[in-house]
């Protein structure tokens, strides 16, 4: 029996178990994950380490010896396949029962794959450390990549393909690149930002079958025309890992429905990019996928445990890399229909703008402007 | 408190700044987080574990007098 149970030994899972600890939770914490690797972050993933510059070992988000003082037990490649909430009792495959007193889900997301290319020679998806390590090793003796989906995941698979070297087509049927994170204006500009560092941006475009020979991918039949290919990326989002959830009871709707507490049902949370809460301030349900969100919630979550009873209600926080820009966005961009720059100059990649929906700042902005961004964040109004 | 910045790791993310101005800045090209001090006084303490905790890069290491993290 552990007093807290959290599944999914990743972000959000340990930043859960670890605020636990850092507030002076006593009882037993039980972590568990269906990765071999110990806990590790995954932001790197599309940039340091598939360009080679970060090795594996990097990307871990807590050093053994800290990890070890947590007093978490930490139970690696074990899959949850079910949950019995009136027991209150995870199964892991295998068969063993683990009793719990709280349980956390934080089990993430799983890509979304497309049916005709899935599970092709040389077609690939990047969520984990091993997926990352498969793709690098085939892009090494690769010419032309292309990149299905033009999020913030395509995008900046496209960008390090183009630092590898590499002939990057990047496709999407959506008018710009990243329009649901950041708009249409700030979309053409990432849109020009990709061409102009040489990537064959097809927006507008429907990637419709693979062409194969040998059994593996030489050509994606787009709705523009062929194009060629030696590796073709699959980033066409992902869904919440709930599949393990089915029969449990609980509430699934594009992620663990829970409420303005991150609850699901008594005794249990869920966290991280998994997890749907009502958002007291915006008045609505959201799940984000972000990084911070993941350690911010986990931090809400074990307050909530030990007994805070406090409402989550977070600003919306992510970055991208891409070739050298950083951006950074605060606030919910979709649904705004002005862009104003509040300061530097988008010529120069360097400016602070804010995205504004019937007079009201929804979110700012920054290309390169870190320190501009988190000042402008202010400006953002509660929906009201 | 010994505070240490494991600068490569750092993205810019600027929570640390929001916990803690006292105790981080950040660049301004670039968002790198500076460390203002590396000693903070013990009314800093609380804030600084709030940034190490919430920096979404690991990037902050806090050592207590005696050494161990
Ligand atoms: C390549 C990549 C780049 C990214 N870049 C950025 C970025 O630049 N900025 C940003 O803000 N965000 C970025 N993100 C998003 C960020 O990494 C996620 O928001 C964050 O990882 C969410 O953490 P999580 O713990 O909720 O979920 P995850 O990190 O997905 O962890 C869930 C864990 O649960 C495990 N699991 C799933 N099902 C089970 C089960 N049944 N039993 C046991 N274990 C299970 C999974 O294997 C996984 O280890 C990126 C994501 C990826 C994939
Ligand atoms: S919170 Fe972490 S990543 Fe963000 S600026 Fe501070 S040190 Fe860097």
């Amino acid at each position: 029996m552990s007093d807290v149970l959290v599944v999914g030994a990743s972000a959000a899972g340990l930043a859960t178990a670890e605020s636990l600890r850092r507030r002076g939770f006593t009882g037993s914490i039980r972590l568990i994950g269906d990765e071999v690797h110990q806990p590790y972050d995954r932001p790197p993933l599309s940039k340091k380490v598939l360009s080679g510059v970060w090795g594996a070992d990097q990307t871990a988000l807590r050093a053994p010896a800290d990890l070890a003082a947590l007093d978490i037990d930490l139970v690696l490649s074990s899959r949850a396949v079910s949950v019995d909430v009136r027991r209150q009792e995870v199964v892991v495959s295998g068969g063993r029962r683990l009793p719990y007193g709280d349980l956390v889900i934080a089990t993430g997301l799983a890509p979304r794959r497309l049916g005709a290319f899935d599970g092709l020679a040389g077609t690939h998806v990047l969520r984990t450390l091993d997926d990352v390590e498969r793709l690098r090793a085939e892009l090494a003796a690769a010419e032309r990549l292309i990149v299905l989906g033009a999020g913030v995941l395509g995008c900046e698979i496209a960008a390090t393909g183009r630092q590898l070297g590499l002939g990057v087509t990047v496709v999407d049927p959506a008018p710009v690149p990243m329009g649901a994170q950041v708009g249409p204006e700030i979309g053409e500009m990432l849109a020009g930002l990709h061409r102009a560092n040489g990537v064959e941006v097809l927006t507008g475009t429907k990637a419709e079958a693979p062409v194969v020979s040998n059994g593996r991918i030489t050509e994606v039949l787009t709705s523009a025309g062929l194009v060629a290919a030696d590796v073709v990326v699959v980033a066409v989002g992902s869904t919440p890992a709930t599949d393990w959830l089915e029969d449990s009871g609980l509430i699934l709707d594009d992620g663990v429905v829970c409420d303005s507490r991150c609850r699901a049902a008594d005794n249990i949370y869920a966290v991280g990019d998994v997890a749907r809460w009502w958002h007291e301030r915006q008045a609505r349900s959201v799940r984000l996928e972000n990084r911070t969100n993941a350690t911010e919630q986990g931090l809400a979550v074990a307050d909530n445990i030990m007994g805070a009873n406090k409402p989550y209600v977070p600003v919306p926080y992510f970055w991208t890399d891409q070739y050298d820009i950083r951006m950074q966005v605060f606030g919910d961009l979709s649904g705004a229909h002005t862009i104003r720059v509040l300061e530097g100059d988008p010529a120069t990649r360097k400016f602070v703008a804010a995205a504004e929906s019937g007079g009201r700042v929804v979110g700012v902005i920054g290309w390169n402007s870190a320190r501009g961004v988190r000042k402008a964040r202010e400006l953002i109004a509660d929906r009201d | 408190m010994q505070v240490e910045i494991d600068e490569p790791r750092c993205v810019a993310a600027g929570h640390c700044v929001v916990a803690a101005p006292e105790v981080f800045d950040q660049r301004d090209d670039d968002g790198v987080v500076v460390l203002l001090d590396a000693n903070p006084p013990d009314d800093e303490h609380e804030h600084v574990r709030e940034a190490a905790l919430l920096c979404p890069a690991a990037a902050i290491i806090v050592r207590d007098r005696g050494g161990a993290p």
